[in-house]
């Protein structure tokens, strides 16, 4: 007969109400371990969709997702004629406004040259976009689906096509439309605007801008030597896909990183702290219990054994709780939770030694309880 | 001349120093034979939980000697090294408030020191059962103690204390929860024990009703024997 399962069983209901408390506590570590990957997840995701190797930015730039970067439109044509360049696309990125059944959608909206690098690799329905103008492939996560119309500055687009999973590292659900729309959307001025320019007798000025300019190289091209080439333009800088990764997760997603980093560290002291109280209460409880089993002749190890047996079940079950909760809600949250199966190990392992050193607490009680303390006499 | 299971020789306890000192034990001397069921009474503070203690191997004595079953187990310090052990296998203790564990059945209760002893479940259970039977309270067997009534208690007790066949059975007011009908049947079975496992058994107790159910009453005084 195990003692610490009977000791359990006895008390099952205030047991399991606390490995409930416990799994709550530990989900939520787990949700904020889950919240960082999913803002990681979701930074890479937006910088991973067009596939590229190298991305052409304004110079003395580290954008377009860091910092601004404008480029002339034109530069797509120099960056295809350098060796070692198999395909290049210009790219325009930027939050909108939009709006959607008379109500307000925050979209990151992805401008892109069909048929080139950085439009949408895979849609979950529909079909690409196949008009120069206001079709839009839209991303599941902004509520959206085929044939709805959302209407953006002063233009209405209709969803051809779905994706899921790519949103911008703010949160806002991409979609994508035409180079020329997106720039359009972000460059045009308003008719009165441009009435007023043209009265100053400005020119006009061109809208032919882009953010970026992605590029994929042929086989066995070094994408060093490609970069060092389009430096040269005194107006250009060119990051690999590495460095633009890097950015991404060290100057964009760090503070976030660092908060929740240190949020996270806040859960876990106070749930290390929680559980040792929880098992020092725990041994408090059966201090009489652990009195009359040394009266009658148990050794140490069997008192140990019920404290440690007891201490681990609650950490074990308040972990497994904990972590069928966040897999059952995380897809609710509204931005991507990610739990990474590395991540639930090294927080059981922590688990388990909190669980362990806190009932080093309840046992060092234990064994100091007078065995002449059951008599009551 | 038989010699005696339980030895007590000049013992003293004393608890704090200087101005706190309390001398609860002062140079007491006992001998309990075997198959004899000794009381142990006196005033509130006498010292007879102390000496109980004592006997039972649970508090060390400041000075003295104290001799069970021609083993010295205490000469001016324990000479027995495993002490819990030798609670296991050679004394019982029966309690006032029986002290069962609260979140084992009865049955279990009483296997428990079986196993502790290295007994095999299903050796354990069958062991138990018998008991149980032999103090009358098998039919409640399944039960966990907070089920029980007082007197049905106070019969696992003794059926845990008497599992593992001690030679010393000490007991502290085992009878104070009864009421006196129950409390003569405790003795009286307590006094079957000492005859069928010729064990020596102390008891303390304020109970003038059961005072002559003892074949022996020691009366303790500001921690000495009063004659
Ligand atoms: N752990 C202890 N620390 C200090 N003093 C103690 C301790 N245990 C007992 N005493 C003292 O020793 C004396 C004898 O105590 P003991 O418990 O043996 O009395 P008792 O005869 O059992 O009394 P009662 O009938 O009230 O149970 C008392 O004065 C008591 O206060
Ligand atoms: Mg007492």
């Amino acid at each position: 007969m195990n003692l610490a399962l009977r000791d359990i069983r006895h008390n099952l209901g205030r047991f399991l109400l606390t490995c409930l408390g416990l799994s709550l506590l530990l989900g939520v570590v787990m949700s904020m371990i889950g919240i960082y990957r999913g803002l990681v997840a979701d930074a890479l995701g937006i910088a991973r969709a067009p596939a590229a190797q190298i991305w052409v930015v304004e110079a003395k730039s580290r954008g377009p997702f860091a910092e601004a970067s404008r480029i002339p439109g034109d530069t797509r044509e120099a960056i295809a004629r350098i060796a070692g360049v198999a395909d290049s696309g210009s790219v325009t990125y930027q939050s909108v406004e939009a709006s959607f059944r008379d109500r307000p959608l925050r979209l990151y909206v992805i401008g892109f040259e069909p048929g080139r690098p950085g439009g949408p690799r895979l849609l979950t329905e529909g079909r690409p976009i196949t008009q120069a103008r206001f079709e839009m492939i839209a991303d599941a996560r902004g509520g959206l689906s085929i044939g709805d119309v959302v209407t953006m500055g002063r233009s209405r687009f209709h969803v051809v096509g779905t994706t899921t999973g790519q949103v911008a590292s703010g949160g806002d659900p991409v979609v994508y439309v035409t180079l020329k729309d997106s720039q359009r959307l972000q460059f045009d001025l308003t008719p009165s605007a441009q009435r007023r320019e043209q009265a100053r007798g400005a020119s006009g000025g061109s809208s032919d801008i882009v953010n970026a300019v992605v590029a994929t190289l042929i086989p066995n091209a070094s994408t060093g030597l490609v970069a060092d080439t389009i430096r040269r333009w005194k107006h250009l800088n060119a990051l690999s896909q590495e460095e633009q990764e890097t950015i991404l997760t060290r100057s964009v997603v760090e503070m976030a990183r660092r908060q929740i980093g240190l949020f996270t560290s806040l859960l876990l002291a106070v749930s290390a702290v929680i559980i040792a109280l929880i098992i020092y209460t725990l041994t408090i409880d059966k201090l009489r219990e652990i009195a009359t089993l040394k009266l009658i002749g148990a050794p140490d190890r069997v008192i140990i054994g019920l404290i440690v047996q007891q201490a681990l079940a609650m950490g074990v079950i308040g972990f497994g709780f904990g972590l069928a909760l966040i897999l059952t809600i995380k897809d609710r949250f509204p931005r991507r939770v990610v739990i990474e199966p590395s991540d639930v190990g090294v927080l059981a392992l922590v688990i388990l030694a909190v669980c362990i050193l806190a009932s080093g607490l309840g046992v060092r009680l234990a064994l100091k309880v007078d065995p002449a303390k059951a008599l009551g006499g | 001349m038989p010699k005696p299971l339980v030895s007590v020789r000049n013992v003293s306890k004393h608890f704090g120093e200087g101005e706190a000192r309390v001398d609860a034990l002062v140079d007491v001397s006992l001998d309990v034979m075997a198959g004899e069921v000794v009381g142990l009474k006196g005033p509130s503070g006498s010292g007879k939980t102390t000496l109980l203690n004592v006997i039972g191997c649970i508090l060390e004595p400041s000075a003295g000697q104290l001799v069970l079953n021609d083993e010295v187990v205490f000469d001016r310090k324990w000479l027995t090294r495993d002490l819990r052990r030798m609670r296991l296998e050679r004394i019982g203790f029966i309690f006032q408030a029986h002290n069962l564990l609260p979140f084992l059945s009865v049955v279990e209760n009483v296997a428990l020191v079986l196993r502790l002893a290295g007994q095999s479940e299903q050796a354990a259970t069958a062991r138990a059962d018998e008991l149980l039977t032999y103090l009358e309270v098998s039919h409640r067997r399944k039960a966990m103690p907070a089920q029980l009534s007082g007197g049905e208690a106070q019969r696992v007790a003794i059926a845990r204390a008497l599992a593992n066949q001690p030679r010393v059975i000490l007991a502290d007011e085992p009878t104070a929860a009864l009421d006196s009908e129950r409390a003569r049947i405790v003795m009286d079975l307590l006094r079957r024990v000492a005859v069928e496992n010729e064990a020596s058994i102390i008891t303390v107790t304020h109970d003038e009703k059961i005072f002559s159910r003892f074949d022996r009453l020691v009366s303790l005084r500001d921690g000495r024997i009063d004659a």
